[in-house]
């Protein structure tokens, strides 16, 4: 029960906090920036400093206060993506479009990010950096789908069937996620559990959160700015050219 | 079919499905291209993994696959070029041809030549590599089917948007690819049982996962199709 109700309150603060950069002044989004350098800070100090080391892995577990974080903006992108891609299909419009191509170029940075990482944790303590792990290798899978995803959007000029065929597009790939999570996972399997809060130490479970509030100012960030950079792009596209627009006034 | 009457969905379907065979059976160009390119391909594989045969056995089912996948990309996209001479596909959809029965033609007629690409490969695969069908043609069969459709079923949707898109020969492969990792996994893992024996009984387990991968994208291209066709 507290579960779904901090859910709904996380979605309609990130929704509301989104909406609000979108739409309000270029100072708010420079605010956010702020505001993310100063928890990315902190969360640093948190994390190399403050939380104490794994009993097991010693001090390489601290890159889990950036890892995860970062996985976890990933997979809200791609979840924000996917939402974007069926409400486009739905009912068409240019925001939802807008968006759909942010979150797909952010969640593609997140998850780049996550997995670069997740790689160089994996070295010291797998002993590899690249262990076909299922978690890792569906995300490198991912990442390229979503490549492929972002390059469509580009090769494609018109600004309506770009819209219809990327939500075509954005649908099939997260139908795959599954698919493709449990093909992986029948084939190989290295990766370590998940830890449940209860079960760690609280100066541990600070870091992550601090870290996870810094990554998510950051994600706002870069979701509305680049959200911006796509309205404005589709709004130059359908234009008339500019001889038409003096002659029309 | 009786004038007037639009035809249904099934029987679209057929009239289409005939017609893309016709047009292959006519010049047979296409056909005849694929099983080079696709005999080229295994030939290139043996070379690549070196004389060993018996790393080439434990190899033989990734190489039949990757050869049928990367000549579906040449098969799928002539697929569509043909429909824009002289903009056929137009054509089709003004007389009327509902968008969905055009994808499962297309899908059906593009697995068709992809089983026919693989029943064609697997004796000269058999040949170079040196492997034989331990669980016997059947479970082969199975496997050809099902893998032929889970590469026909979104290669047709992927082909129908890239066809009309820019740099369109580096856009079907780039979606594509990472999209069919998984069908790859199943059938690839399903073909090396089936000629390498199948002691643990997991042929059953990527046979599932292969007719699961081809339900759930057939059922998805026959609903957005038509979303991608229209203007």
């Amino acid at each position: 029960m507290t579960h779904a109700l901090f859910t709904v309150v996380g979605v309609a603060v990130v929704g509301g906090g989104l909406y609000a950069l979108v739409r309000g002044p270029a100072s708010w989004r420079a605010g956010v920036a702020v505001l993310a350098l100063v928890l990315l800070v902190s969360g640093a100090w948190y994390g190399l400093v403050q939380a104490p080391p794994d009993r097991e892995m010693g001090n390489v577990q601290r890159i889990m206060y950036v890892h995860v974080p970062a996985q976890w903006m990933a997979l809200m992108a791609v979840t924000l993506n996917f939402l974007c891609s069926v409400a486009y299909l739905f009912r068409p419009s240019w925001p939802k479009d807008a968006l759909a191509e942010a979150s797909a170029e952010v969640g593609l940075f997140f998850g780049a990010v996550g997995l670069v990482l997740g790689s160089i944790w994996g070295k010291p303590t797998w002993g590899v950096y690249w262990s076909w792990d299922p978690r890792l290798t569906s995300e490198a899978i991912l990442l390229v789908a979503y490549a492929g995803y972002l390059a469509l959007r580009r090769f494609i000029d018109d600004a309506e069937r770009r819209a219809v065929w990327s939500a075509v597009v954005g649908i099939i790939i997260a139908v795959d996620i599954p698919i493709i999570w449990f093909s992986v996972r029948w084939w190989r399997s290295l990766h370590q559990m998940q830890s449940s809060p209860s079960t760690v130490d609280p100066d541990m479970v600070r870091a992550l959160r601090w870290n996870a509030f810094a990554f998510l100012a950051l994600w706002l960030v870069f979701l509305s700015t680049r959200y911006l950079i796509a309205r404005a792009r589709t709004e130059r596209e359908m234009a008339p050219p500019p001889m038409v627009a003096e002659a029309a006034t | 079919m009786s004038a007037g009457r639009p035809p249904s969905l099934l029987g679209a379907t057929w009239v289409l499905v005939r017609k893309d065979l016709l047009l292959e059976w006519r010049t047979r160009a296409r056909a005849n291209a694929l099983v080079f390119f696709a005999l080229a391909t295994l030939l290139l594989f043996s070379f690549a993994l070196g004389p060993d045969t018996t790393i080439l056995r434990r190899a033989a089912g990734g190489t039949l696959w990757l050869a049928i996948l990367l000549a579906s990309v040449l098969a799928l996209g002539e697929s569509f070029r043909v429909e824009q001479e002289n903009a056929a596909l137009d054509g089709l959809r003004l007389a009327p041809a509902d968008a969905r029965a055009l994808f499962l033609a297309k899908s059906l007629a593009n697995a068709l030549l992809l089983m026919l690409l693989g029943a064609v490969i697997l004796p000269v695969l058999a040949a170079l590599a040196g492997v034989t069908l331990v669980q016997g043609p059947g479970p082969m069969a199975v496997v050809l089917v099902l893998g032929a459709l889970a590469i026909a079923g979104p290669g047709t949707l992927y082909a129908a948007i890239s066809s009309q898109a820019r740099a369109r020969d580096v856009l079907l492969p780039l979606l594509l690819f990472p999209l069919l990792i998984p069908a790859l996994v199943a059938a690839a893992k399903a073909t090396s049982l089936v000629f390498e024996g199948d002691p643990m009984l997991q042929f059953q387990s990527w046979l599932g996962l292969l007719a699961g991968f081809d339900l759930v994208y057939w059922s998805l291209g026959f609903v957005l199709f038509p979303r991608v066709l229209e203007d």
